[in-house]
């Protein structure tokens, strides 16, 4: 029994290992978001293509759809980009922009060059509705059910493990929950 | 001996280097001080979640940079400290908070360390009262404390 007591801080040092290690794994950027499971935060911004047309939140309509947080100077944005659109093209799952603290100009030339696969962009120039979104890192990805509430965000690129893995299997159950 | 001289203008150029001095200090309009101090005391309250480990008054991230000019607007607008709080915490979580409110999620970090230090008083008070008993069982015998005072007995008469 004492000689046992003697193992005990060797074995509290390891559990402290296990516990550091399992830290080291974890990636400290990814910032948990309230609004998770939250009615979406409502907004109406000047379209990106036309400044004279308002678009926003209601324009979702009752649609299980996604919301990509984009910016020309970003660079994971093109990383990401080329996926969009194959995931619009192949799964038509509707996918908003919202085009975050970005020159009118500099964004269009991003989607010529690149291509357009949003229903529509908003041009949030000065960053206000990113706030109420809680943006903190482009990209950022919403998945909004068809009540209007977030159901799922992912911050940074996405990739197409994930789009398959995470993202479609989550939209076709919330369609069949809408139906 | 002289070569740290020419340092001293280097060292002096960054002491006083626009990175260090300048993050988080925007020109602010405040009419009365209490609110220019109040909004210095929330920038230091709440962090930059672009640049985690800096508070907004230490980032110079854009980010950071969009949330001073919020933070100004609702000062200016007369929100309490507490509704500004919320308005961070709704949006981008208790992280954004430097002091985590005490609540069933951080029960362990608020009382953790306490716990720790009670385990630790505990352990050394039954380490030390081990110790102590210890001295006391392995004691010389008393046939090898007479064989000692014989020996030194001897020696006296010696």
């Amino acid at each position: 029994m004492k000689r046992l007591m003697y193992l005990l801080p060797m074995g509290l040092l390891l559990l402290l290992g296990l516990f550091l290690l399992i830290g080291l794994g974890l990636n400290p950027r990814l910032v948990p978001s309230p609004l998770v499971d939250k009615p979406v935060p409502a907004f109406e911004l000047p379209a990106l293509e036309d400044p004279a047309r308002k678009v926003g939140s209601a324009d979702f309509n009752g649609e299980v759809v996604l919301l990509n947080i984009w910016a020309s100077w970003c660079v994971s944005c093109r990383q990401e980009h080329q996926l969009l659109a194959r995931m619009t093209d192949r799964y038509g799952v509707p996918i908003y922009g919202l085009n975050y603290k970005d020159e009118r100009e500099d964004g269009l030339n991003y989607l010529r060059a690149f291509g357009n696969p949003y229903v529509w962009n908003a041009h949030d120039l000065e960053g206000r509705v990113g706030i109420d979104w809680g943006v903190y890192g482009t990209p950022e990805t919403f998945v909004i059910d068809g009540e209007g509430r977030i159901r799922y965000k992912h911050v940074g690129p996405l990739t197409w493990d994930k789009i398959q893995n995470d993202v479609l299997p989550l939209v076709e159950r919330l369609r069949s929950e809408t139906l | 001996m002289t070569t740290w001289l020419p340092l001293i203008p280097l060292l002096a150029l960054l002491a006083f280097s626009p990175t260090v001095q300048a993050a988080g200090v925007d020109p602010t309009n405040f009419e009365k001080p209490e609110l220019e101090e109040r909004y210095r005391g929330l920038l230091h309250e709440l962090r930059c979640t672009v640049c985690q480990n800096q508070s907004l008054a230490d980032s110079d991230a854009g980010l950071a940079q969009d949330l001073r000019r919020e933070l100004r607007t609702q000062i200016h607008a007369g929100s309490s400290d507490d509704e500004i709080i919320d308005y961070m915490v709704s949006r981008y979580g208790n992280f954004v908070l430097y002091r985590p409110p005490f609540s069933p999620a951080t029960y362990l970090l608020w009382i953790g360390p306490f716990v720790l230090l009670g385990l630790g008083f505990v352990a050394l008070y039954l380490t030390s009262r081990g110790s102590r008993q210890g001295t006391g069982t392995t004691g010389v015998d008393s046939a090898a404390r007479q064989r000692a005072r014989r020996l030194l007995g001897e020696g006296k008469d010696v």
